[in-house]
């Protein structure tokens, strides 16, 4: 980024003064969601209070395994139905609305075992991302001058993205014959085709080696300076320290925490997430027989 | 043995209202098996429901037969949206199981004395076809090519045929290299990942359904208009696994696929038939291993090896691309 000389460029950060606790509100989110929840029978797999994203910042959703995170992102995008709740997207209420409509106002997102099209071109891939497309209507499509330059202009614009995620070289290839990485790869450059304004990225980082991990944040940081918001969900907290600026922890279905990287990591309360209750704590003499005293009441209850 | 005729035969048969038939159907199978995935088990069901609104419109409501063609090919597509509504949004077997099932509720529902009235039950229906022989530009006489010959009236359903094949190729083809096929390919591939890409697959799978189930509509009412008659035993569920095989013997997903596998089914249907019965009637065979009347269904057996070893040495059909099929997902 050039800045005219004798200015130096400040970043603005815009969680100066957002308390770093769960559920907080921010300065300008582009999505806000409300008592969203999601049962399975007897299981609450997702139970989330407030949620907000902030917009062209990188938020990352982390938790342990089962913590609700990707039936979050599913309630969210409108691939799974929710039990209650609302929320909303850039200001529009898209509660139960389905994914094709979501995705169509310009909050895509990929999934967690890549979902290549194998027997379609790399190219082809990319040029379905593209909405808005006149030769994708029934009537339409048969007449080629009524979609030829927008074809035309698809493809340019699918060739800079593949150069961009150095794929090119495999562009006229089936994207079945692509490595698991370029998969990722190829998945994020598709969903980029269709110009969001929010990228859910369900653990890109998955199964890829850490050179292309590498690629993959640079990617991602790339997409966030270009004024794109990103939420993705990971496990490598590597990675989240690495590029997010600002962390959502999920455990049994809640959002149990909420900051900067740093605060998080001393959050006692993320730990105990991933680490069980009170893993390293000694229990201190009177908690010790605080709990003691309670299991005796309990089980003088079941007795009665 | 009359190598000739047994060549002439099975050369013919290629060419016959039967191969056209069930290239029309395979056309439609296609479309919804080879380009989109699914899984349409009962295309017989389209074309039972096209050839009897195209009959019954014409005896019972009077109108001439290219209006019955229309009302045959709407009923296909009210048919269409009949199974898919409830289906479509679910898993693709849910699809297979409705429509076999619906295709065998048409056909026991026209038999049934109930209906007598209107379909004609078990003798079914005729006399609807003076349209069809009034157009006949032929006067009677013989045509053909070389050694292939053929009444007037087998000319005219020939050539009206093969006409409906040709436009129906030029239709698909035209679909399917523009972005509405691209986006049917990729439903096929998956469909969240559609979805996710913004596109409503519900509607894309409701039309490629009407669509194939329209080709399939058209091969039934063609079925009916030349041969003058329609009957509830020709629309049996073995009819639409016919299609498949002539869909998997052509090629899935490829624009001539359907085409040349019918004609190849009927060619070596006929030749493997026409072969037996001269073995048989020349004493080849003795009457110990086979006799006349198993000749129909031990050429039906030679089919079914000729499938499997066309499964084993050429998975992809007689015009597929090997290496697209070797990425199908697991």
């Amino acid at each position: 980024m050039t800045t005219s000389p004798g200015f130096t460029k400040v970043a603005i950060d815009p969680f100066d003064g957002v308390a770093e606790e769960a559920g907080v509100a921010k300065p300008d989110p582009i999505v806000v969601a409300d008592g969203v929840t999601r049962r399975f029978g007897g299981l609450t797999a997702v139970r989330v209070d407030h949620f907000e994203i902030q917009r062209e910042v990188i938020t990352a959703l982390i938790g342990p395994n089962g913590a609700g995170k990707t039936t979050f992102f599913n309630v969210l995008t409108g691939f799974d139905k929710s039990n209650a709740g609302r929320w909303t997207f850039d200001g529009e209420d898209i509660t139960g609305t389905s994914g094709y409509k979501v995705a169509q106002k310009g909050m895509v997102r990929t999934f967690q075992l890549t979902k290549a099209l194998s027997r379609l071109s790399v190219l082809e891939n990319m040029k379905l991302g593209a909405t808005g497309q006149a030769g994708e209507r029934f009537i339409a499509a048969l007449f080629r001058p009524r979609w030829r330059d927008q074809e035309r202009q698809i493809t340019e614009r699918a060739d800079e993205l593949l150069e961009r995620f150095t794929l090119s070289h495999m562009r006229d290839e089936f994207a079945g014959s692509l490595s698991g990485g370029q998969r990722k790869l190829l998945e994020m450059a598709r969903a980029l085709m269709s110009q969001p304004k929010l990228i859910m990225l369900d653990e890109p980082m998955a199964g890829v080696n850490p050179a292309l991990a590498q690629t993959i944040i640079g990617h991602v940081k790339t997409l966030a300076d270009e004024g794109l918001t990103v939420l993705f969900v990971e496990h490598d907290m590597d990675v989240v320290r690495t590029i997010c600026d600002w962390v959502v922890v999920m455990a049994e279905g809640e959002i149990v925490a909420e900051g900067r990287h740093s605060s998080i990591v001393a959050n006692p309360r993320v730990i105990d997430a991933y680490l069980g209750a009170h893993h390293a704590t000694p229990l201190d003499r009177a908690e010790q027989d605080r709990q003691l005293a309670e299991a005796d009441e309990e089980l003088s209850r079941t007795e009665d | 043995m009359d190598w000739g005729q047994i060549l002439d035969n099975s050369i013919s048969a290629a060419i016959r209202p039967n191969a056209i038939i069930f290239a029309l159907a395979a056309i439609g199978l296609n479309v919804h098996f080879g380009y989109t995935g699914l899984l349409n088990f009962g295309q017989v069901g389209f074309m039972a429901v096209g050839g009897y609104f195209a009959a019954i419109s014409v005896l019972e409501w009077n109108v001439p037969l290219v209006v019955g063609w229309l009302v045959g090919l709407l009923a296909a597509g009210g048919w269409a949206l009949l199974l898919g509504y409830p289906t479509l949004r679910l898993r693709a077997d849910y699809l297979a199981i409705v429509t076999i099932a619906a295709s065998e509720i048409f056909r026991l529902s026209v038999m049934a004395p109930t209906f007598r009235e209107v379909t004609g039950g078990a003798d079914g229906l005729s006399g609807f076809n003076d349209d069809w022989n009034s157009l006949n530009p032929f006067p009677s006489g013989t045509y053909g090519i070389g050694f292939l010959k053929f009444s007037a009236a087998e000319t005219w359903a020939i050539v009206v045929g093969w006409t409906l094949v040709l436009l129906s190729v030029l239709l698909v083809y035209l679909l399917i290299r523009s972005p509405w096929g691209r986006v049917l390919k990729a439903i096929r591939e998956d469909e969240d990942a559609v979805r996710a890409l913004g596109k409503n697959v519900f509607a894309y799978k409701m039309q490629s359904l009407v669509l194939g189930g329209s080709f399939g509509a058209l091969a039934g009412i063609y079925f009916v208009s030349q041969q003058a008659s329609v009957v509830p035993s020709n629309y049996s569920t073995a009819q639409t696994f016919y299609a498949y095989v002539c869909l998997i013997l052509g090629g899935t997903a490829r624009i001539w696929g359907p085409v040349v596998g019918s004609m190849l089914f009927w060619a070596i249907l006929t030749l493997t038939n026409d072969t037996l019965r001269e073995l048989v009637a020349n004493d080849y065979i003795p009457e110990s291993i086979m006799d006349p009347n198993q000749v129909g269904q031990v050429r039906l057996m030679l089919v079914g090896l000729g499938l499997i070893l066309l499964l084993v040495f050429r998975p992809q059909g007689l015009l597929g691309d090997r290496r697209e099929l070797m990425l199908e997902p697991s």
